[in-house]
């Protein structure tokens, strides 16, 4: 089963979802993201593993990326999620994946994604009281010394 | 006053950052009932280097020596992995032998890996020096491979986009060949040494219990998630390079305890072996590496490309916008996960096991925090 | 005897009619016992703590020059080595560690990265730019990324000199 096919399946049951032109990634409205969760670990596909969570940058908007991983069927599939940049806020998956607690903390710490429900959304990687957040494109900190 | 209703005060105990058995700089506030472990709050972050933020403002090539300093016990195959993702970027081949000398130096850099974590593993739960000491003097064998065959002892830098930096010395296929001999009768040494031993038996059955299930849930990888009873390893199930010439077997584990994870250790140190034996004699006579030139300019794409490293699936996530540097690399680092899971194991263990368990997970600081 | 002259300690042996003789001042003894019994602090930060670990294992074996006792506490130590990338989080706990040290105390830079932030000086929001820059005294910097255990020796043995040249025995 290739990442299309998952994408056709997805699309069966949530109209909604798009899928994105270059990476065939399967782009979720953020309020239905629990719910495709839901359904991708379900019987039906059976992710069991949640691999990876990251966001990009993409300066109008935030991407956020979900890898998949299914066991038993052997495969991967991608997730995107498109935020505002300036009201970047999600359901958290921690109820479905307990990987993503770390996850979804560390893209808090580096991007200032807030992750809604998530039972500790703290800092992971930076000190509890730093400011800003590192990884967005517009981030300035006095001890970042460009390399000339 | 009967003894049930009787209660004890919560001690907090501080682990790190600086402390001996912690693997690097990690932070560990326990919450102890007497000698119990009740919670176990994981701090990280005492080494973040920001290495995503400097992949943005470096050419593909020069992030290549940022990638041994982040798991810089297997710097072979942080390299590897990240110049695998760069070369699915830009769809380019490598020449069959650039592939088999990738083989050689990533099983050797495995077990230099490997002998490091059963080493202080073992140290870990109080075999002072013996094991560590005989682990590292098996281990200086193989650096002192990687000396000659790169010119460094830790921080290789040897792997490039389209091959190798050098072709590999003359003559050096015999000293590995020595070292398979040598390394073989080693190993029945720690087996001996260890293996069957009551008070490391004592120490390490049906402790710190990773089930299946929880292991998937958690996204642990590598020899954690095997010694779970999960037969899964991305050079068998999704091949690369030429791993797909080589039989070897998936070591893996029946209870996921701390003994399960040490035993999977110790026989892929015989499958890598296996491996670098076939590797040394298949490799064709042909030229190492094809020119990708230093200023790589991948067209706009993403892509995401995992390989096995020691410590489990290493991943890089790289964004290209068309321009020479990438525009987002994400490390997905296997001990990131597998250090998560810390919390759920100590949970009601003794105090003395949580850096046994520890130990056995096999973490390591610079890939967790990077 | 030109195996003995390197012996630290060596020119206090005078060779008189009767046999050789130990003659020097107790301050010179004292300089020359410390210098031969520096316990460094386990403290690993990073890529340079496995070479640090290495220089202490059966290869290299650092206890040849008396240094190979690692303390867990900084309360039982004579040098701190550090070795490794300090981050900005870390950076208070290395200080704090300097500070619990009893004099007198030493400070060897090992690596790039604890002299200058090396490798990691551009483009880092999160990397303490070398090991002055907290504010602690540095004694003997080895330059490498990392440097390899006959570096770290070396510079064990030009900070034995330092300690031996010390004005005052007791610092």
């Amino acid at each position: 089963m290739r990442q299309s096919k998952v994408f056709e399946l997805i699309k069966l049951k949530f109209p909604q979802v798009s899928e994105e032109d270059l990476t065939k990634a399967v782009i979720v409205p953020q309020e239905l993201l629990p719910a495709v969760a839901n359904y991708l670990k379900g019987q039906d596909l059976s992710f069991d593993n949640l691999h990876c969570i990251t966001a990009v940058d993409r300066l109008e908007r935030i991407e956020l990326v979900y890898i998949f991983y299914s066991f038993k069927n052997r495969q991967q599939a991608i997730v995107k999620v498109y935020l505002p940049i300036d009201a970047a806020e999600v359901e958290s998956l921690t109820k479905f994946y307990r990987s993503a607690d770390w996850f979804e903390r560390e893209v808090y710490d580096l991007f200032g994604v807030k992750f809604l429900n998530h039972p500790n959304l703290a800092r992971i990687l930076n000190p509890q009281d730093w400011k800003g957040y590192p990884l967005r494109k517009n981030y300035t900190n006095p001890n970042l010394i460009r390399k000339p | 006053m009967k003894m049930s209703n009787m209660h004890s005060e919560q001690l907090c105990v501080n682990m790190g950052p600086q402390h001996p058995s912690t693997h690097g700089v990690l932070y560990l506030d326990l919450r102890l009932d007497g000698e119990e472990v009740v919670d176990c709050i994981t701090h990280i972050g005492y080494l973040h280097r920001s290495m995503e933020k400097i992949a943005e403002n470096r050419t593909y090539t020069q992030f290549i020596p940022f990638t041994d300093r982040l798991d810089y016990v297997a710097s072979m195959n942080n390299n590897l992995a990240y110049v695998l993702a760069v070369e699915k970027l830009l769809n380019l081949d490598v020449p069959e032998r650039a592939k088999y000398i990738r083989v050689i130096v990533a099983e050797l850099n495995r077990i230099a890996s490997h002998l490091l974590a059963i080493g202080t593993f073992a140290q870990d739960l109080g075999a002072f020096a013996t094991p560590l000491f005989y682990c590292f003097r098996e281990r200086e064998k193989v650096i002192e491979i990687f000396d000659e065959v790169c010119g460094n002892r830790l921080t290789y830098n040897y792997m490039r986009i389209g091959g190798v930096q050098f072709d590999l010395p003359e003559g050096i296929d015999r000293r590995i060949k020595d070292f398979i001999k040598y390394m073989r009768p080693k190993i029945n040494d720690y087996e001996g040494l260890l293996t069957n031993n009551p008070i490391f038996l004592e120490r390490t059955k049906n402790i710190g219990i990773l089930s299946k299930e929880t292991a998937i849930n958690y996204s642990i990888t590598g020899p954690n998630l095997r010694a779970s009873g999960v037969q899964w390893d991305l050079r068998k199930d999704e091949p690369y390079l030429v791993y797909d010439k080589f039989e070897f077997a998936i070591p893996t584990g029946k209870n996921g305890d701390m003994w399960d994870r040490y035993r999977v250790r110790m026989d892929e140190l015989s499958q890598s072996l296996k491996i670098i034996e076939q590797a040394i004699a298949g490799i064709p006579e042909a030229q190492a590496t094809v020119k990708a030139g230093r200023m790589i300019k991948p067209a706009a794409g993403e892509v995401y490309f995992r390989a096995e490293s020691p410590r489990g699936e290493l991943g890089f996530y790289i964004v290209s916008d068309g321009s020479v540097n990438p525009y987002r690399l994400k490390i997905r680092a296997p001990s990131f996960s597998n250090l998560a899971v810390l919390r759920e194991l100590v949970k009601g263990v003794k105090v003395a096991d949580v850096v046994g368990i520890l130990g056995s997970l096999d973490i390591l600081m610079g890939e967790i925090d990077r | 005897m030109a195996i003995t002259e390197q012996i630290p300690g060596a020119e206090f042996i005078h060779k008189l009619p009767g046999g050789p003789v130990v003659l020097a001042s107790t301050e010179k003894i004292f300089k020359w016992a410390k210098s031969s019994s520096l316990w460094p602090l386990t403290f690993g930060l990073a890529c340079c703590a496995i070479e640090m670990i290495a220089a202490g294992a059966s290869r290299f074996d650092i206890d040849r020059f008396g240094a190979g006792v690692f303390r867990a506490s900084p309360r039982q130590c004579d040098v701190m080595i550090v070795a490794g990338t300090i981050s900005v989080k870390m950076g208070e706990c290395v200080k704090l560690l300097y500070e619990q040290m009893p004099e007198p105390k030493y400070v060897m830079a090992l690596g790039n990265c604890a002299i200058s932030g090396g490798i990691f000086y551009y483009d880092t929001y999160s990397v303490v730019k070398g090991t002055e820059s907290l504010g602690i005294p540095v004694d003997v910097y080895i330059p490498g990324c990392p440097p390899r255990p006959e570096n770290l020796f070396f510079g064990l043995m030009k900070l034995q000199e330092i300690v031996r040249k010390e004005r005052h025995a007791a610092k």
